[in-house]
C-alpha cells in the first residue's frame, strides 16, 4: 500500500504528533477568541441566514393561511411535516451516539468529534421540533399536548404515539442540551482564563460557573458524565424507536411492521453519521484541524456509515419479504406500488442512494478519498430523506380503498419550509463554531502523550 | 509567626500530572486532609491521592430515576384510568404497554436532571469567587498547569512548616493564597 492516506486509516494516530497541553488549548480556543472572523464564515453565514429568513416567510404565511398552502390533503395529511421531522430527528442521533455510546465503549477517537456532533444533535432536534408544532395548523395550542391540570379538565391520551413523541423528543432535547453544557463547563473556564476582552471574560466566566478544575470536582464531574452517557444510551435508542411507533402502531400497509424500531434506529445513525461527515470534512479543512480530526476518524465514521447502511438495506429487503410472506394482498399491493406505482422513481432513487452508492465504502481507497466521502455522505443525506418520503407518502396515498386514493404533490411552501430549516440548522451551526470551542479542549488534553500519570517503580 | 487564618492556604505548582499525583500522595501520607489538587483535565489517580473515593451522586440519580418511573407511570394511570377515563379502541383503562414509553422517558429525564444539577450542587457551583483565583499563575490551571493547595483550615497547617513541606516536593513555584 503505497498511498500514505490509505496507510493512515489503520495505524494512524487519533491526534497529530507533537501536540502538548498548550498547543491543543491554543489551537482550538484561538478559533473562538480571535477578533478576526474569516471571510468564508461571513459568506457561509449569510447564505445560511438567507435560508432562515426564507423559513420565517414560509412559516409566517402558514400561520396566516393555514396548512392549505401545503400540498397536504386527504389521505396524505402529514407529508413533508413528518418526513422532515423524522429526517431531522434521525440526523441528531449520531451526536448522542458519539458522545454517549462511544464514551461507554471507551472509544477515544470520539473525543475530537463529539462536541460538534452534539451541537449538530441539538440543532437538528430544534429543526425537528418545529414540524410537529407547525403542522397542526393551530400551533398556538401545541401546549395542549402537555399533561397539566387545566380548566377543560382534560388530559392528553397516554395511549397515543403522539404523546409518546412529545415526551421522547422533549426529554431527548433536554438531555442533549445538558450533556452538551456539562461537557462545555471546563472549556468555558479555559476560555474565561484566556479571553483578552472583558465582555468575553464575563460571559465565559458566567457559563463556567466558577469552574476551577479541583480534583474533588473532577471526580463528581466524571461520575455525572458517565451517568449521563449511561442514561443517554437507552434514550437515543428509545427516541427513534418511539418515532417509529408513530408509524408502526398504525394499520396502513407499509407502516404496520415489527422491523420498524431497529430499522429506524439504524437509519438514524446512518443519516447522522452522514451529516457528521458532511460537517466535519469542510470544518477540518477550513480551520486546519487535520491534526485533531485525522484520517482515522474519517475512516471510522465511514465504516459506521457502511455498517448501518447495510442494516438499513436489510430493512428494505425485509419489507419486501414481509409483503410476500404475509400473503396479505394489501401489503403486496403496497410493495407493487412502491416498485411500479406513481412514486416508483423515488423508491428506486432511494435504493440507489442508500443501498448502492454506500457500497463503495468497502474500498479503502474510497474511504481515504475526502471528496469521494463527502459526495457519498451527501448522497446518503438525500437518500435518507427519500426513505421517509417513501414510507410516509407511498403508504398514505394508496391505502385500502381505491376510492380514497390520492396523489400528493408538494408546493413551493413545502419546499421553502424544508430548505428553511436547513437554513436554521446552518445558521445555528455557524454561530456555534464562532463562539464556542468546536472540539472539546479538556478531553483533547487527555489524548496528549504527557497526560498520562507515570507511576515510579515502587 | 503570623496568624494562620490570614491565608487561605499555600499553593504549589507542579510540572505535570505525575508530579502532582506524587505530591498529593505524599501530602496525604503526611497527614494533610484539607487540601485540593487542580488540573486542566480529569486525572483518575488524583482524586484517589487526596482521599476522595466515593460520591453520593449515583445513589441520588438512582432515586431520581425510580421517582421518575413511578411518577410517569402513575401520571398515565391516574389521568387515563381515574381522572379522565376514555375508552380507546377497547383497551383497558390501565394500558400497561402503552404507558411504558412515557414512564421510560420520565425516568431518564429525572435521572439526567439529577445527574447534572446534583453534580453542580455537590460541587458547590456556581461559585464566582474563590480564593485560589487570587494566585496569578492559577489562570494556567485551566490550560497546562497542575496545582496542589494545602488549606489553612487543616489542623496540621502551619505557615512555615507547610511551606517547608511543600518545598521538599520540588514544585515549580509556591504561593500563599489570600483568602
Amino acid at each position: 500500500m503505497a498511498d500514505p492516506a490509505v496507510k493512515d486509516l489503520h495505524g494512524g494516530p487519533i491526534i497529530g504528533p507533537g501536540h502538548s497541553f498548550e498547543t491543543v488549548t491554543e489551537k482550538i480556543s484561538s478559533v473562538v477568541l480571535t477578533p478576526h472572523t474569516p471571510v468564508g464564515w461571513f459568506f457561509g453565514f449569510a447564505l445560511a441566514f438567507g435560508g432562515l429568513m426564507m423559513f420565517l416567510v414560509a412559516v409566517t404565511w402558514l400561520f396566516v393561511e393555514g396548512t392549505k398552502i401545503w400540498g397536504v390533503n386527504q389521505p396524505v395529511g402529514w407529508a413533508f411535516a413528518i418526513i422532515n421531522f423524522v429526517w431531522w430527528i434521525g440526523i441528531g442521533h449520531a451526536g448522542t451516539l458519539i458522545s454517549a455510546i462511544l464514551l461507554l465503549f471507551r472509544q477515544e477517537w470520539r473525543t475530537s468529534i463529539n462536541r460538534f456532533a452534539e451541537a449538530m444533535t441539538i440543532f437538528a432536534v430544534a429543526c425537528a421540533g418545529v414540524f410537529p408544532i407547525i403542522h397542526t395548523g393551530r400551533p398556538w395550542l401545541a401546549y395542549w399536548l402537555f399533561p397539566y391540570p387545566n380548566t377543560m379538565a382534560m388530559w392528553p391520551n397516554f395511549r397515543s404515539p403522539l404523546v409518546w413523541d412529545l415526551f421522547a423528543i422533549s426529554t431527548y432535547a433536554t438531555v442533549s442540551v445538558l450533556f452538551w453544557y456539562v461537557g462545555l463547563i471546563p472549556d468555558f473556564a479555559t476560555l474565561r482564563d484566556r479571553a483578552t476582552n472583558k465582555v468575553g471574560r464575563y460571559i465565559y466566566g458566567f457559563f463556567s460557573l466558577g469552574w476551577r478544575g479541583s480534583a474533588r470536582h473532577w471526580f463528581r464531574y466524571e461520575t455525572a458524565y458517565l451517568l449521563l452517557a449511561g442514561l443517554s444510551t437507552p434514550l437515543v435508542l428509545s427516541v427513534h424507536t418511539i418515532v417509529s411507533f408513530d408509524f408502526a402502531s398504525g394499520v396502513i400497509p407499509g407502516w404496520h411492521a415489527t422491523i420498524f424500531p431497529p430499522y429506524f434506529v439504524a437509519g438514524a445513525i446512518y443519516a447522522g453519521f452522514a451529516m457528521v461527515l458532511t460537517i466535519a470534512i469542510p470544518l477540518r479543512k477550513f480551520y486546519g484541524l487535520e491534526d485533531f480530526v485525522t484520517m482515522r476518524h474519517i475512516d471510522y465514521m465511514a465504516r459506521v456509515m457502511l455498517w448501518t447502511g447495510l442494516v438499513v438495506f436489510y430493512g428494505y429487503v425485509m419489507e419486501v419479504f414481509f409483503a410476500w410472506y404475509s400473503a396479505n394482498q394489501y401489503e403486496e399491493a403496497m410493495m407493487y406500488y412502491r416498485w411500479f406505482g406513481p412514486y416508483a422513481w423515488i423508491y428506486w432513487l432511494l435504493i440507489f442512494c442508500n443501498g448502492c452508492v454506500p457500497q463503495l465504502l468497502w474500498f479503502k481507497q474510497v474511504r481515504a478519498n475526502i471528496p469521494a466521502l463527502f459526495g457519498i455522505a451527501m448522497v446518503v443525506n438525500v437518500g435518507m430523506w427519500l426513505e421517509r418520503f417513501v414510507i410516509v407518502v407511498t403508504s398514505l396515498s394508496r391505502d385500502f380503498l381505491p376510492s380514497s386514493w390520492h396523489m400528493f404533490y408538494p408546493t413551493k411552501w413545502d419546499f421553502m419550509t424544508y430548505f428553511g430549516t436547513i437554513g436554521l440548522f446552518c445558521t445555528l451551526l455557524f454561530l456555534f463554531i464562532r463562539v464556542l470551542p468546536m472540539i472539546s479542549i479538556f478531553e483533547m488534553r487527555t489524548l496528549v502523550p504527557e497526560a498520562e500519570v507515570k507511576k515510579e517503580a515502587a | 509567626m503570623s496568624d494562620p487564618r490570614s491565608v487561605y492556604g499555600i499553593m504549589a505548582e507542579f510540572d505535570g500530572p505525575s508530579e502532582l499525583v506524587e505530591a498529593a500522595e505524599k501530602a496525604h501520607h503526611a497527614g494533610y486532609r484539607k487540601m485540593d489538587a487542580y488540573s486542566p483535565y480529569p486525572i483518575e489517580e488524583l482524586a484517589e491521592a487526596i482521599g476522595v473515593h466515593r460520591t453520593i451522586l449515583p445513589t441520588l440519580v438512582l432515586l431520581a430515576g425510580v421517582i421518575g418511573l413511578i411518577g410517569g407511570f402513575g401520571l398515565a394511570c391516574w389521568t387515563s384510568a381515574v381522572d379522565y377515563p376514555i375508552n380507546v379502541g377497547g383497551r383497558p383503562p390501565i394500558s400497561v404497554p402503552s404507558f411504558i414509553p412515557v414512564a421510560f422517558e420520565t425516568t431518564v429525564l429525572l435521572a439526567a436532571l439529577t445527574a447534572v444539577f446534583g453534580m453542580i450542587a455537590l460541587n458547590g457551583l456556581p461559585q464566582p469567587y474563590h480564593p485560589v483565583f487570587n494566585v496569578p499563575q492559577f489562570a494556567h490551571a485551566s490550560r497546562d498547569s497542575f496545582f496542589l493547595c494545602i488549606e489553612a483550615a487543616d489542623p496540621m497547617f502551619d505557615r512555615e512548616a507547610t511551606r517547608k513541606f511543600l518545598e521538599r516536593l520540588h514544585p515549580r513555584s509556591l504561593a500563599e493564597v489570600e483568602p
